[in-house]
């Protein structure tokens, strides 16, 4: 394979960037779509922002559903960041009663399928509406969804945070301890800035998978003003009598994408080994 | 040496009170973890459960009254709702299609970029980059490009058209038809799923190449083995762990597949490409009964634990190979 000259490598780079385009393809396309004109959307004549408009003003509006979008993304990412990065601590450092119970039954999320959950937690959120301090609760659906969508992300977040504290040898904890420090302080000044990296993978899969997800909110959320940016789209496209307007649909699936993009291209090395720790050994 | 005993007495009482507190100092940090599975895990499985029990309607059904006990019909009408044997048999055939073209794909993929530098770094990053868009997104994306209005195939098949008509080879125009028929609409989703998951059994597939280690590639080149001989007999035995564990993930993912089908065939054309997810949804919030759609969430869960346990034993079976 060593004696290959660049002219017998010719085909196979040939057939690397032909894959490589046609990957990358469709998102250049839909960026181009959203902007180009097309009879029956917003942009008939000539390249503008036109579907970008339409999306601004249709229904409650992008602005909205682009806050709420950001709400339940930010309030997911925080309540797995604080409930894994205790819970990691506890079952890398610690030994109580229950451990392996609590930690096999944090896994065991993963073994049942989103849509036997999201039936009783849809019963479980009427319910938990008709409790009056529950009900007082500013936006009270995102917040439930929001918890919700960290429940999912819990097996994975819990896992990652245990194998990044056990990989902090005890002496420098101990060290901590015997330095006057509570287990508190060792815990916030020294082992957290340690597992830095085991907490931008579980930042980074849980802002993703909140900020994408479509199944729990299609469930949850059925009230317009209240929808995230992916169930809107679909239920506007759903709504638009007559002629369907692909344009405005192109330009909110930019608006989507876009954050996705830059998080996967800054954390790229993040984002390749969350997924082989937690394809490989979850 | 009289005061050794007591001495150490007291030494190990402190340190039983030491590891007592360090294991209430340890329980207190997974407290949160406890209420958080507690609430949103434990409970809602034991009140699917109940629901799958009763004959909880949608819009009458609360916590403490999920309305009349209906067992076993909850269960035993579960065979003869119409859409349920089309369901399984779509799922099923879902999944064959996606799991060997998504392996299919994901290996030739890693083999490709199983080298380092510069060039294959940008090829990895453009093959995980639609991994990084979120499904419902992706479909939205796809539903645009099957378009006839605004497809990019449109123009191409236009182009086509009119180039065979000048040539006398074709007397009426024609058009793709991406979701238009049952075999298409299957055909076109799992290109879609194709092109967003490779990356993702590319980079799974990349880690087993990668621990294959180099003598044994070097023994088989002094042996004079050719590259397809190399391929089926050293590297493709030595990934089975590989191939098995993207097998597991992709078998799991592709039965419980939803948001593909919800956004681009919406079930249709004629229900024929309904999965057993949107049957559960449909259940549940079309037709109303959370009883029923309790019911079979529950017996999808139950056959996806035997079907992950089979799945499990086959795994190691291969690595103690």
């Amino acid at each position: 394979m060593e004696t290959n000259s660049t002219l017998s490598r010719t085909p196979s780079y040939v057939l690397q960037g032909g894959l490589a385009i046609l990957f990358l393809f469709p998102i250049i396309w839909a960026a181009v779509a959203s902007v180009s004109p097309s009879p029956g959307s917003s942009q008939v004549f000539g390249y503008g922002l036109g579907n970008y408009k339409t999306l601004y003003d249709s229904g409650v509006g992008l602005p909205t559903w682009l806050l709420n979008s950001v709400v339940i993304s930010v309030l997911t990412v925080t309540f797995v960041l604080a409930v894994s990065m205790m819970g990691g601590y506890a079952f890398a450092k610690f030994s109580f009663p229950g451990k392996n119970v609590l930690f096999l039954s944090t896994l065991a999320i993963l073994m049942v399928p989103s849509a036997t959950l999201l039936i009783p937690i849809y019963l479980l959120h009427n319910f938990a509406r008709t409790v009056p301090i529950i009900d007082q609760i500013a936006n009270m659906n995102l917040v439930w969804l929001a918890l919700v969508l960290g429940m999912f992300q819990l097996p994975f977040a819990t896992y990652m945070m245990r194998i990044s504290f056990e990989s902090v040898p005890r002496e420098i904890e101990e060290a901590a301890l015997v330095d006057g420090s509570g287990t508190f302080a060792a815990f916030r000044h020294i082992l957290l800035p340690l597992v830095r990296p085991g907490i931008v993978t579980v930042a980074l899969f849980a802002f993703l998978a909140a900020w994408n997800d479509f199944f729990a909110p299609l469930i949850l959320i059925n009230s317009s003003a209240e929808q995230p940016l992916p169930l809107a789209l679909v239920n506007l496209r759903q709504q638009t009598m007559g002629a369907v307007d692909f344009g405005s649909t192109e330009a909110g699936v930019v608006v989507m994408s876009i954050p996705c993009l830059i998080l996967f291209l800054l954390l790229q090395r993040y984002y390749v080994q969350g997924f082989m720790s937690g394809a490989i050994k979850g | 040496m009289t005061s050794a005993a007591p001495a150490r007495e007291v030494g190990s009482g402190r340190r039983l009170t030491a590891k007592r507190t360090r294991q209430l100092v340890g329980f207190f940090y997974a407290l949160p973890t406890l209420v958080y599975v507690i609430c949103f895990f434990i409970i809602p499985v034991i009140l699917v459960a109940w629901m799958s029990a009763h004959g909880c309607k949608l819009l009458t059904c609360t916590i403490p009254n999920p309305g009349q006990l209906n067992l076993p019909d909850n269960y035993s009408s579960v065979s003869g709702n119409d859409l349920f044997w089309p369901a399984v048999f779509f799922t099923i055939e879902y999944t064959v299609l996606a799991t060997v073209l998504l392996i299919g794909m994901g290996l030739g993929l890693a083999l490709l970029v199983q080298k380092g530098g510069r060039w294959v770094s940008v090829l990895r990053t453009s093959f995980l980059v639609p991994g990084a868009l979120g499904l419902a997104t992706a479909s939205l994306l796809f539903w645009g490009v099957y378009s006839g209005a605004i497809g990019p195939f449109n123009p191409l098949m236009d182009g086509l058209n009119s180039l065979g008509t000048q040539l006398g080879l074709v007397t009426q125009t024609s058009q793709i038809s991406f979701l238009g028929s049952p075999n298409t609409a299957l055909l076109s989703t799992t290109v879609l799923i194709v092109w967003k998951y490779a990356g993702f059994y590319m980079i799974i597939l990349l880690v087993g190449l990668q621990a294959i280690p180099r003598d044994v590639y070097e023994a088989a080149s002094i042996d004079g083995a050719s590259r397809w001989q190399t391929f089926r007999f050293i590297t493709l035995p030595l990934l089975r762990p590989s191939i098995a564990l993207s097998m597991i993930l992709c078998i799991t993912g592709s039965l419980l597949a939803f948001d593909q089908f919800y956004v681009l065939t919406k079930g249709g054309p004629d229900n024929t490409t309904v999965t057993l997810v949107q049957l559960i949804y449909r259940e549940a919030f079309i037709r109303q009964n959370l009883g029923t759609a309790a019911a079979v969430s529950i017996i999808v869960l139950v056959a996806l634990f035997l079907l992950n346990a089979l799945q499990f034993r086959g795994l190691r079976g291969n690595v103690a190979d």
